[in-house]
């Protein structure tokens, strides 16, 4: 490579690196504990409940949706959501169903008797806290971007980084750590060896972040365009008069999508739904599915399956992206996999700024010395 | 040290780890569980090397640049 091209190279590595690195490095740290989020939950909230009769019958989904609305009379129903490790359903109501999220009520009850079933939220504030941050620093939409922005620096840093790994290590052996060497070598060697060996990890993670926060983006595109076909095909109805059966209803749509499973309803009149249909939310059951969400019209008069959805490839893209980038699709042994590459990150990322911090320090003839890849073999 | 190495040699192990880093990250993706140890090994595959590294006491590299 010519001493330019390496400069060149040298320099989109620096930069990229430096602007990014703050937020990376608040990525890494937020991320942390959020990889483990389902192991803290339980740990904080140690499920005390049980159902009322566990090897009961489990009652129908209209016998529950009478309950929910008994107990806020005046509210009509929005959305009904399925917890998949028990056997409890939540409700959310509101004054209407096009009701701002402000004035929803939000209530779980247990499947075999009715009862409601109490919040379990210790420590659900400060892990709020943390993926809020880790998502879009408490700025909505455009904070996501600006980290989507910041995420491509990442990957640019990443990728020049590479690059410039061929050129300084042209006479070491890989894994080399001269670790008899300055400070400044010896981590210089560390910044390499741990850069290069976590390329993959790094690039998926980082991509995938980048997808995730065109997330608000890609969900209003597939809802304002795919879902709104959908809907338009069969919104040629007012909101009926009497409802069909809310259980026959979703196991209607269920028949039409045997290898998924029932993720949510969204009511007549909902945000994502008809003033004449319930809408039936389906999702797979593999990790690499269990994302993909496929709704299902059914009328809310008759109860007649209309159609059914599948989700366009650019929002089954986001849909794999998510469980790419927060490792929660393996168990627990892939989850410590990512606690530590992440950890490994925070290294290289720290390391990279003591680097160009004692790179500043150096008169100039030494950082030119410092800089020839024979002498340290070193990228940063 | 020895000479200089060419590309494939300088990035022989960071492609190794590239490519079984990566395909342990999709096999975990689209394995139903029964192979999740090993996928999540794959996925690590980069840790062992770290360790190696670590390990190391000193580098012949570097007694020979000096």
């Amino acid at each position: 490579m010519k001493p330019s091209v390496t400069r060149a190279w040298s320099w989109t590595h620096k930069w990229s690196s430096l602007v990014c690195t703050v937020f990376l490095l608040m990525l890494c740290i937020t991320g942390l504990p959020l990889i483990f989020h389902d192991e803290i939950d339980s740990a904080l909230n140690p499920d005390a409940w049980q159902p009322a009769r566990p090897d009961g019958e489990w009652l129908d989904l209209d016998q529950l949706l009478a309950v929910a609305l008994d107990d806020r009379p005046g509210e009509v129903p929005i959305f009904m959501s399925f917890d998949i490790d028990r056997p409890v359903v939540n409700v959310t109501t509101g004054p209407s169903a096009d009701a701002p999220g402000s004035e929803m009520y939000f209530a779980s009850f247990d499947r075999t008797s009715g009862d409601l079933v109490p919040p379990a939220d210790v420590g659900e504030g400060v892990m709020h806290f943390l993926l809020q941050l880790h998502t879009d620093l408490f700025l909505g939409l455009p904070g996501m971007l600006f980290l989507g922005a910041m995420g491509l620096l990442f990957v640019i840093a990443v990728v020049s980084g590479v690059v410039l790994y061929a050129p300084f290590m042209r006479k070491l052996d890989f894994g080399t750590v001269r670790r008899d060497r300055s400070k400044q070598v010896k981590w210089l060697d560390w910044h390499n060896l741990l850069g290069v060996t976590t390329v993959a990890w790094v690039l998926v993670v980082g991509i995938t972040g980048i997808i995730n926060t065109l997330e608000t983006p890609i969900i209003d595109a597939w809802r304002y365009n795919e879902l709104a076909d959908l809907v338009a095909e069969n919104d040629q109805r007012p909101a009926p008069d009497q409802f069909a059966s809310l259980h026959e209803a979703v196991e209607r749509a269920v028949a039409e999508a045997p290898h998924m499973e029932l993720q949510f309803v969204a009511f007549p009149g909902s945000r994502f739904s008809t003033d004449s249909h319930y809408a039936v939310f389906l999702h797979g059951r593999t990790p690499a599915t269990e994302r993909m969400i496929t709704p299902a019209l059914i009328d809310a008069e008759t109860g007649a399956f209309e159609g059914l959805r599948d989700m366009p490839w650019w929002v089954k893209t986001l849909s794999l992206s998510r469980p790419l980038h927060f490792g929660d699709y393996g168990g627990l042994l892939l989850k410590i996999v990512w606690a530590i590459l992440d950890i490994v990150t925070i290294i290289v990322l720290v390391s990279g700024i003591y680097l160009w911090l004692r790179k500043r320090r150096q008169p100039r003839g030494r950082m030119a010395q410092l800089a020839d890849p024979d002498i340290t073999g070193g990228a940063a | 040290m020895s000479g200089r190495r060419s590309l494939f040699t300088i990035f022989a192990v960071p492609l190794v780890l590239f490519v079984v880093g990566l395909f342990g990250l999709v096999w975990a993706l689209l394995d139903e569980g029964s192979a999740d140890t090993v996928a999540a090994a794959a996925a690590g595959v980069a840790i062992p090397v770290m360790l190696w590294a670590w390990a190391r006491r000193r580098s012949r590299a570097s007694d020979t640049v000096r």
